[in-house]
């Protein structure tokens, strides 16, 4: 297997995972668990095929899917910060309509081809051998992907606003008893980690595949909920976590390619039994960093 | 100004009027969405809930399927919900139903032609162990390591999955099957069929499985101690600890009767309604049957009539689909607004509305 190409392959097949799981981290910072990653992706993954294919241009396809998904986070956000509901269960609410969505507005997509993306080629960077076909010949969502792992990492670390949505995760009675509109800031996270997740979907089935078919993401946003985890909730962390994810993944599809003697079956459940298996290193060493009122409601009962 | 007020326990009236809400809701919007599509709504809504049970000529056929549908619906939702009781999700069912068919048919087929009236009985058993086993693994990575049951037991129906491709396509093809993927199928081996027991009611094993565990799951919760353990953990876990309870002990005992009963679930559908392994005979009712935990306010008798309501819309949808053209995913839809419209509905069971006039230090 050429390295250059094996390079190239590892960081499309972790963009999808990569921009869901960063908009996850963001949510999961803010204190709130949106277990409806899943739901939020496929959700992208149709409206940014839909978008793209009747427009003719990838770029709306993009922008449809994020906002499409974010509306859709909203509710979870609305029921969740609003109505107080469980998260959990509402988490996986919205993975179920998100399934069910997807697969009434993609029913006249099957079978469609997308529109192609064009590569982005870094001028100077791409003509460096070997380097260049590596890093700096991909489409621009590989790009945007990376600077928003940047932009996220320096407005946790160094923005005011950052800071106030961390102590809002940490613990939100005190946040509250500051003066921070706690559900407001979670709500803005919860909208982002929508945009991101449909952005996510889009690059599924704009890139990736690139096609619609009905549950294409086959799991995607749950194991970007895994890397959160991996990741202990830093931006870094989730940018190794996808590659290494992605790497795997391509891995195991070129042995199948290869006609390895190992049965497909156990090949295409590799990557579900690696995430197990990080959980559990992960778990054995003892999770760090989750933020403190993570998962628990906010109600302000003064 | 609204605000809202902690009751200082659950409203006993709106646990029982919010899925009712919930219903009408879904309708109202699901009808709106019909309306979107170009179907006329009111005949949709009627196909869907009320056609099945009462249409002159397809309501013959609908009816049975009503108990075919809910028998695995409860069956898993009964074991779910215990979980959920004490704060554990197991949200893996579908593959512990699925690990329990496979199973259970590999333990039938290894026997196969027998005609032995003790096959059956040790195929469920063995379905039962196969779904409790598959549970069993993130029990213990929950206990021993602290590893989140939400994603491993996710992770693991993606891995049961490729089991079930494989059997079906390698170590349990019907050696008679012309090289097509798919078991031996069950419906032409008598001993082992999964029948129904009175003709043309659907009534077969699984749904008499299913009603015994609405009455034991009633038993456990409402009068076994550890149910009240159960409950304890779900609500208190500080005090759970206090008075002895052992965190982990419930989580085996919960993973483990929900994984037993899903696994019986899908024995009972490989052997009956679906007849045969193959690579797609689960029908996503692993997934389907949290909702009905839900709507069934996790309560033994409530989880039976959402079944039964659940087990109405697939039907209804299939019907809808025949008779209007109405996308197969729309009732995919339908159930998860239920369940979101539940979950929303749910603020009145907990708390108290108070309009007040703007807000004075």
């Amino acid at each position: 297997m050429d390295p250059v190409l094996l390079v190239a392959s590892i960081m499309v097949s972790a963009t999808p995972i990569l921009l869901a799981a960063l908009g996850e981290m963001v949510v999961e910072k803010a204190g709130v668990l949106n277990l409806g990653v899943e739901g939020m992706m496929i959700t992208g993954a149709v409206v940014g095929f839909a978008a793209a294919v009747s427009t003719g241009s990838p770029v709306v396809g993009f922008l449809a899917a994020a906002l499409a998904s974010a509306v859709l986070s909203l509710s979870f956000g609305f029921l969740t910060q609003v109505l107080l509901s469980n998260q959990v269960a509402t988490g996986l609410g919205l993975t179920l309509v998100g399934l069910g969505l997807s697969a009434l507005v993609g029913a006249g997509f099957e079978g469609v081809r997308a529109p192609g993306m064009g590569k982005l080629w870094i001028p100077g960077l791409a003509e460096i051998p070997v380097i260049g076909p590596m890093f700096f010949r991909h489409d621009f969502m590989v790009y945007v992907s990376l600077l928003l792992v940047a932009g996220v990492w320096a407005f946790l670390k160094y923005t005011r606003a950052g800071l106030i949505l961390r102590a809002v995760g940490e613990d939100h009675e005190s946040a509250h008893a500051l003066g921070y509109k706690v559900v407001r800031v979670r709500l803005a996270a919860i909208f982002f980690g929508g945009a991101c997740a449909g952005l996510g979907g889009a690059y599924v089935s704009l890139v990736r595949v690139p096609q619609w078919t009905e549950g294409m993401t086959a799991g995607a946003g749950w194991i970007a909920l895994a890397i959160v985890v991996f990741a202990s909730w830093r931006p870094l962390g989730v940018l190794i976590g996808a590659y290494l994810f992605g790497g795997v993944t391509v891995l195991q599809l070129n042995l199948q390619a290869a006609g390895a003697k190992v049965p497909v079956e156990l090949l295409s459940m590799s990557p579900y039994l690696i995430t197990i298996l990080v959980l559990v290193i992960i778990s054995a060493r003892g999770v760090h960093g989750a933020p403190g009122s993570l998962g628990r409601s906010f109600h302000a009962s003064a | 100004m609204i605000r809202l007020e902690k009751r200082p326990q659950p409203s006993r009236l709106w646990t029982i009027v919010t899925p009712l809400l919930a219903v009408v809701l879904t309708m109202v919007v699901g009808g709106i969405m019909f309306a979107l599509l170009g179907k006329p709504p009111l005949e949709a809504i009627r196909t869907i809930f009320w056609d099945p049970l009462f249409h002159p000529q397809f309501a013959s056929y609908s009816r049975p399927q009503l108990l075919v549908k809910a028998g695995p619906l409860i069956l898993i939702a009964i074991g779910l919900s215990i979980g959920f009781k004490a704060g554990i999700w197991n949200i893996g069912a579908e593959g512990q139903y699925i690990m329990g068919a496979v199973t259970g048919a590999a333990v039938g087929l290894a026997f196969y032609p027998s005609e032995s009236v003790l096959l059956f009985p040790l195929m469920v058993i063995a379905g039962a162990l196969g779904g409790w086993a598959w549970a069993m693994i993130p029990a213990v990575l929950k206990t021993k390591l602290g590893t989140n049951e939400i994603l491993v037991s996710l992770m693991l129906v993606y891995v049961a999955e490729n089991i079930l491709a494989s059997a079906s396509a390698s170590w349990l093809r019907s050696p008679e099957g012309m090289g097509f993927p798919g078991s031996r199928n069950f419906k032409q081996w008598p001993a082992v069929h999964n029948d129904e027991l009175i003709a043309n009611t659907g009534m077969h094993w699984g749904v008499v499985c299913a009603f015994i565990a609405v009455i034991a799951a009633y038993v456990l919760m409402a009068r076994h101690i550890q149910g009240f353990n159960i409950r304890l953990t779900g609500e208190a876990p500080r005090a759970a600890r206090f008075s002895g309870v052992t965190p982990a002990r419930i989580v085996f005992l919960c993973l483990g009767i929900s994984g037993a009963l899903a696994g019986m679930a899908g024995l009972f559908e490989v052997t009956g309604p679906a007849g045969q392994i193959t690579i797609d005979f689960n029908s996503g009712y692993g997934f389907t049957a949290i909702i009905v935990a839900f709507l069934g306010r996790l309560n033994p008798v409530g989880i039976l009539l959402a079944g039964l309501l659940m087990a109405l819309t697939y039907i209804g949808g299939e019907l809808a689909q025949l008779m209007l053209g109405l996308p197969g995913a729309s009732i995919q839809l339908f159930q998860g607004m239920l369940l979101f419209f539940l979950l929303a509905t749910d603020v009145f069971t907990n708390y108290r509305i108070r309009f007040a006039k703007g807000e004075l230090a």
